[in-house]
């Protein structure tokens, strides 16, 4: 069993600021742990999570080592993780930026696990760029008309940055069709995608898709 | 200094976290993969150089695997060339061949037990400021310097 993190230091004034770790949060930590051993086997050395999970670095420390950098737009949602690491006493790398653009050139090809949990709502075109450019707690959902805005934007970086074995894990919702993310995927960059979880929670329909380059799709 | 957001959550209760010793801090292995990434800056854009820095050092764990697993990702000359700056002296300019463990240990320190608390990160082609404040970098840009 992976160790639940110390959240304890967190507060519901904080979470008018930052994403409140939710079914999505969860959903995405059930499938890494259904995975650990797989990660273990591709020995797993750089770890990348866009978006923020205030806890998630503290599931994966003991599990085996690896270097796990963070990234997120909201300043707040980065200040939330020192706290969170500070808690549980471990050493984070976190860094105050937009998807994976500050460690675009030097992690090309060099990236074991990219996370993904986006703001995936349907909202307006204009509530994204508002959301993206306030860089409040409204970056945390706002994903244009369908939901894809923002994670578009990243699923054309994955080939440059996955290493030969890596994988990518994606959060969707239904209404962002899934079927339609994996295709482009594969038609596009090569990606295989499978849908390794998935969820009803609330009015919500949740899946969890993982993407490894086609030729090495031999694990699972 | 403290901004309406922080103040607000001393108002709380909740503390000011630049007011918390720092935890994160950037590492010299964090830093070793941060390139400037600014509007058609896409040469000589590597590696940031730290300015008016304060350091923190702090242990951490020593874990030999990982760091070999590590190694082939590490821009060395750049590694190098900033511990140096920052006054360690410990490391090699060639990636030795033979691992040992002092040399582990040095390569350790470096990567993961210098932390730079606050202080900027210049990029040597364009000039770009990255602020770090409370241990964070701030690699965010403007909307006119995205490319
Ligand atoms: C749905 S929340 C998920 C939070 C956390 N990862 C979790 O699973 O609990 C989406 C997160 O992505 C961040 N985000 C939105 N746009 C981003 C961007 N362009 N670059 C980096 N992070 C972004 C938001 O600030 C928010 O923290
Ligand atoms: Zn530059």
């Amino acid at each position: 069993m992976i160790p639940t993190p110390d959240l304890s230091h967190l507060t519901s004034q904080d979470y008018d600021q930052v994403y409140e770790p939710a079914e999505d949060t969860f959903l995405l930590l059930d499938a890494l742990e259904e995975d650990a051993k797989n990660l273990r086997d591709i020995n797993a050395c750089v770890c990348l999570e866009v978006g923020i999970r205030l806890c998630l670095e503290l599931y994966w420390k003991n599990s085996w080592p690896f270097l796990y950098l963070c990234t997120d737009i909201n300043p707040h949602a980065c200040k939330c993780t020192v706290l969170t690491g500070k808690q549980n006493h471990i050493d984070l790398n976190v860094v105050n930026g937009s998807l994976v653009a500050p460690f675009g050139t030097r992690l090309a090809n060099n990236v074991d696990v990219l996370l993904f949990n986006p703001p995936y709502v349907p909202t307006s075109e204009e509530e994204v760029s508002d959301a993206q450019l306030s860089r409040e707690l409204g970056g945390s959902w706002a994903g244009g008309s369908d939901g894809m805005r923002i994670t578009n934007v990243l699923l054309g970086r994955v080939e440059g940055l996955l290493s030969p074995e890596g994988r990518f894990y994606l959060v969707a919702l239904k209404q962002n069709n899934v079927p339609q993310i994996v295709d482009t995927m594969r038609q596009k960059y090569g990606f295989l995608g499978e849908v390794v979880l998935q969820r009803r929670a609330g009015r919500e329909h949740l899946f969890i898709i993982r993407f490894v380059r086609e030729s090495k799709n031999s694990s699972s | 200094m403290m901004d309406v957001e922080e103040e607000r959550l001393c108002l709380f209760g909740i503390a000011d976290c630049s007011l918390l010793p720092p935890t994160i801090m950037v590492r010299l292995i964090t830093h070793n993969l941060l390139a400037c990434h600014a509007k058609d800056c896409n040469a000589n854009n590597f590696p940031l150089q730290f300015k008016d820095v304060k350091l923190e050092f702090r242990e951490a764990d020593f874990n030999p695997d990982f760091l070999k697993g590590f190694m082939p990702k590490i821009e060395w000359k750049a590694l190098v060339d900033t511990a140096r700056e920052l006054g360690d002296t410990s490391l090699p300019l060639e990636q030795p061949e033979m691992l040992d463990d002092d040399f582990l240990k040095n390569l350790h320190h470096v990567l993961l037990e210098i932390h730079v608390e606050e202080g900027s990160m210049t990029c040597p082609n364009c000039n770009h400021v990255y602020p770090i404040s409370n241990g964070i970098p701030n690699m965010l840009l403007a909307e006119h310097e995205i490319g």
